[in-house]
């Protein structure tokens, strides 16, 4: 692990809600994979035991986030200023893996895409993100 | 059978009765601890109290953006089903999120969600997250939701399908 990648870990444990969510990562240099594993909890749908669109959504935007953070080198994790969530196919009650590119870094703001996908293939995309982070230490 | 006004009035009033049930039987909005406040036609309000586990900071204490996406995306939903004249199910098409400010540490947060246009097929709803009144708005949202046939696609919502089966002949 990277001084990067445990300045990540140690933010991803010290955050409740990433801690309430159970959000692991794997990376490979910069390129960040992160590991939602299933919780009865993020259950959206219960009579077609499909996760909550808010629950992917949340991953998503975490996963985007720390992809943001491994490619600059800021000191505080980036706040979101906003993102549009596609919802392509319906999470199934299982584990949720992610990967995010990050599009554009500049002095101030940051884009990214999110994908999430469950199984083995990552191009089977259940639900995409596209957002804009402030990146910015003074804003 | 009785006209489409009344069908509406009709869906609208068991929905109201049936309010409690709407959020609570959503496993994740259990979770977060959202809670169901109010119900109009095409309107619904909901409220989240700051838990220290849904921070996503903790050197600010501020809650975390994905909480105000569940609730919003959430309460959309259910503003959709009290501007519909039957019982549909539905699914997130796509949710536009604008953070304006963070949530302050400690304080409840309001939301509510209009439903301003529905097609055939698709639903058009704007939310809102804020601290006591709208004037200082902590987030915004903009949703498109899918509809479908609730009897092909089941919705695993007590209301709609108590609803669906009193309504559900009368097209």
């Amino acid at each position: 692990m990277s001084v990067r990648d445990q300045q990540l870990q140690a933010f991803l444990d010290r955050s409740p809600f990433a801690r309430f969510l159970g959000i692991r990562f794997e990376a490979d240099g910069e390129t960040l994979k992160t590991i939602l594993p299933f919780q009865d909890k993020f259950i959206g749908n219960q009579a077609i035991n499909a996760m909550h669109g808010g629950c992917t959504g949340a991953f998503l935007e975490l996963t985007a986030m720390a992809q943001v953070y491994l490619s600059s080198d800021m000191q505080r994790p980036p706040k979101p200023i906003n993102l549009t969530i596609d919802y392509l196919r319906s999470a199934k009650g299982e584990d949720l893996y992610a990967r995010a590119i990050v599009h554009k870094l500049g002095r101030r703001m940051a884009s990214v895409r999110a994908e999430a996908w469950q199984g083995d293939d990552p191009d089977k995309v259940v639900t995409a993100l596209q957002a804009h982070f402030l990146v910015a230490e003074d804003g | 059978m009785s006209e489409p006004t009344e069908r509406a009035d009709l869906m609208l009033q068991m929905i109201k009765q049936n309010a409690k049930r709407i959020m609570s039987t959503v496993p994740w909005a259990q979770a977060l601890g959202f809670e169901l406040t109010g119900i109009e036609k095409g309107r619904a309000f909901a409220k989240v109290d700051w838990r220290e586990d849904l921070v996503g900071d903790p050197d600010t204490g501020v809650i975390h953006g994905g909480v105000l996406t569940a609730l919003l995306d959430n309460l959309s939903g259910v503003c959709i089903n009290t501007a519909l004249k039957k019982p549909m199910s539905m699914a997130t098409l796509d949710l536009r999120i604008d953070y304006m400010r963070p949530a302050e540490k400690g304080r409840t947060i309001l939301a509510e969600a209009e439903c301003y246009h529905v097609t055939r097929n698709v639903a058009f709803t704007h939310a809102w997250a804020y601290h006591e009144t709208r004037e200082r708005v902590i987030a915004t949202a903009a949703g498109t939701f899918a509809l479908n046939d609730i009897t092909r696609w089941a919705s695993g919502n007590e209301a709609m399908e108590l609803a669906n089966k009193m309504l559900g002949d009368s097209q």
